[in-house]
C-alpha cells in the first residue's frame, strides 16, 4: 500500500493489533486522521497529513519525528498503544499515564 | 488467431490463445472446488481473471484506492542474505521503510527458526529493540516452528520420518507429540524476549511445514503468546496449502488438523488468537499461470469468506499464490496475481 509514503503502516498496524479486516482498518485510520479512505492510498495527501501530525515520513527533513518519537504521535493519533513506545517510556522513566 | 504472452508454473514464457487460457482458468477453478469441496468462482469472476491475464502491459494494477497492505517473511535479511549486500538488519529495516515503502517487515535470525534462536534470544532481542527505535512501521519478530529440527541427530527426539517406514507407528506418533511440546516452549520463550523490548508482533512462518504436528505447535504457541502477551500481534503464515498428516490424529479444539485446506485453517488460526493469517496455495509448475491463478483465487475467496476477525494475507512469492517457481520472479506474473487476488477475493493483504 506504500507504507509511510501513504498510510499502509498505520492500516497494517490496526490489522496486526486488532485483527481488523482491510475495510475496517482503513475506515478506522481514516476516521482518526480526518481523511477519506481513498486519501489513505494517496502519497501526496498523506505526506502532508503525516508531516503536519509528525507521524513519520519517507524523507524526514527539518528534524521531523522518526522512529520512537513518530510512534508516540501515532499512539495519540490512532488512540492505540504501541509496545516499543511503552518500553521506551519505561526505560526513560517517563510516565505518560499508560 | 491472436496469442497472448503468459507463463508456465516454472516461469517459462508461453503464448496461448484466448480459448486455451479460458480452458485452463476453468480447469484451475474446478480443481480447487473439487479438492477443497468449495464453491467455484462465478462466471463474471472467471471472465475477470481472463481479462487480467490478457491485459496489455508488463505490469498491471488495481484501481487507485483499492490497494491493500503487505507483510513479509524473513523481511529484514533479504538485502543481506539473499542479495549479498553487506548491510546490518537494523539498517535494512529502515531501508524497507523509507526506501521501499513497505507497510511492515519482520526481523529474523539468519537461521530463521525458533529452536536456533532460543540460545541467542537475548542478543536477538537487543537487535530488535534497536530496530524498533529507528522505525515507524510495525516490526514483527519472525521465525519458523520447524518441527523437523527437533529430531535426531540435530535434536533430542526420534526421527518420525525414519520410524514410519519401519512401521514403528506408536513411536513415530510419540516423537511428534514430544516435539510439539518443545517447539511451543521455544517459540513462547523467544516471544517473551521480544515482548520485553516492545516487538509489534510475532510472525510464525511456514507453519505446518513438517505436517499436522508442526501446525499444532503453531496454534498452541499462538494461544500461549496471546494469553501471556495480549498486546502482541501474531501472524501465522502457512507452509503449504494442505496440512500433511504426518501424525494424522492430532486435533485442535476438536478439529482434526491433517488434510485441512486454507479455508479451514483460517478458523483455527483465529481461534488460537492470531490477528493475521498468511494463506498459501501452491503453484503447480507443470500447469500454466492461468490455471494456477484461477485455482488460487478459488481457494482464497473461500478463505476470506470463512475469516471472521482476522486479516487474510495471501502468500504471493516464489512457488505460491500463482507465482511461478523460479528464482527471479517475473513482475508480469506478480502484478497479475496481485490484481486478481485483490479484485476477486477481496482479501486483506499480501
Amino acid at each position: 500500500m506504500g507504507g509511510i509514503k501513504t498510510a499502509g503502516d498505520l492500516v497494517f498496524r490496526m490489522q496486526l493489533l486488532k485483527g481488523m479486516r482491510i475495510g475496517e482498518a482503513k475506515k478506522y485510520v481514516a476516521d482518526k486522521l480526518g481523511v477519506t479512505e481513498f486519501d489513505l492510498c494517496d502519497s501526496s495527501v498523506m505526506a502532508e497529513i503525516r508531516n503536519d501530525l509528525g507521524l513519520g515520513v519517507q524523507m524526514p527533513s527539518d528534524c521531523a519525528p522518526t522512529g520512537i518519537s513518530a510512534k508516540m504521535r501515532i499512539e495519540r493519533a490512532l488512540d492505540i498503544r504501541i509496545n516499543s513506545v511503552g518500553v521506551f517510556e519505561k526505560k526513560a522513566g517517563i510516565n505518560l499515564g499508560r | 488467431m491472436e496469442k497472448y504472452f503468459t507463463r508456465m508454473g516454472d516461469g517459462r514464457a508461453v503464448f496461448m490463445s484466448l480459448d486455451e487460457i479460458k480452458a485452463d482458468v476453468q480447469e484451475g477453478v474446478d480443481d480447487a472446488a473439487k479438492r477443497g469441496k468449495i464453491p467455484p468462482l462465478t462466471k463474471s469472476e472467471i471472465d475477470h481473471i481472463v481479462d487480467i491475464i490478457t491485459m496489455d502491459g508488463v505490469v498491471v494494477g488495481v484501481r487507485q484506492g483499492d490497494q491493500v497492505v503487505g507483510s513479509t517473511d524473513q523481511g529484514s535479511e533479504t538485502l543481506d542474505l539473499v542479495c549479498g549486500i553487506p548491510i546490518d538488519r537494523i539498517i535494512q529495516a529502515q531501508i524497507y521503510e523509507r526506501g521501499f515503502g513497505l507497510d511492515s517487515s519482520d526481523f529474523g535470525f539468519t537461521d530463521y527458526n525458533f529452536k536456533a534462536v532460543k540460545s541467542v534470544a537475548s542478543f536477538e532481542a537487543s537487535y530488535m529493540e534497536k530496530a524498533l527505535e529507528g522505525t515507524v512501521m510495525p516490526l514483527l519478530y519472525g521465525g519458523m516452528p520447524n518441527l523437523g529440527f527437533y529430531t535426531k541427530p540435530d535434536g533430542p527426539v526420534e526421527n518420525w520420518a525414519e520410524l514410519l517406514p519401519l512401521a514403528k507407528i506408536d513411536e513415530a506418533l510419540a516423537a511428534q507429540e514430544q516435539a510439539v511440546e518443545m517447539a511451543v516452549h521455544d517459540i513462547v520463550y523467544v516471544a517473551e524476549q521480544m515482548d520485553a523490548v516492545g516487538s509489534d508482533g510475532i510472525n510464525l512462518d511456514t507453519a505446518g511445514a513438517a505436517g499436522d504436528a508442526d501446525f499444532l505447535a503453531t496454534l498452541m504457541a499462538t494461544e500461549e503468546i496471546k494469553r501471556r502477551f495480549p498486546n502482541q500481534g501474531v501472524e501465522i503464515g502457512m507452509a503449504g496449502e494442505f496440512v500433511l498428516g504426518m501424525h494424522g490424529r492430532l486435533k485442535y479444539k476438536g478439529e482434526r488438523l491433517a488434510g485441512l485446506y486454507p479455508h479451514k485453517q483460517v478458523a483455527l488460526a483465529e481461534m488460537a488468537g492470531a490477528t493475521v493469517f498468511g494463506a498459501v496455495v501452491n503453484t503447480n509448475t507443470s500447469k500454466s499461470f492461468p490455471w494456477n491463478i484461477a485455482r488460487v483465487c478459488t481457494f482464497i475467496k473461500e478463505t476470506v469468506k470463512e475469516a471472521g476477525h482476522i486479516a487474510v494475507h495471501a502468500n504471493v512469492g516464489m512457488g505460491v499464490g500463482g507465482i511461478p517457481m523460479c528464482e527471479v520472479i517475473p513482475c508480469d506474473a506478480v502484478s497479475r496475481a496481485d490484481k486478481a487476488l485483490i479484485e476477486i477475493t477481496r482479501l486483506d493483504g499480501l
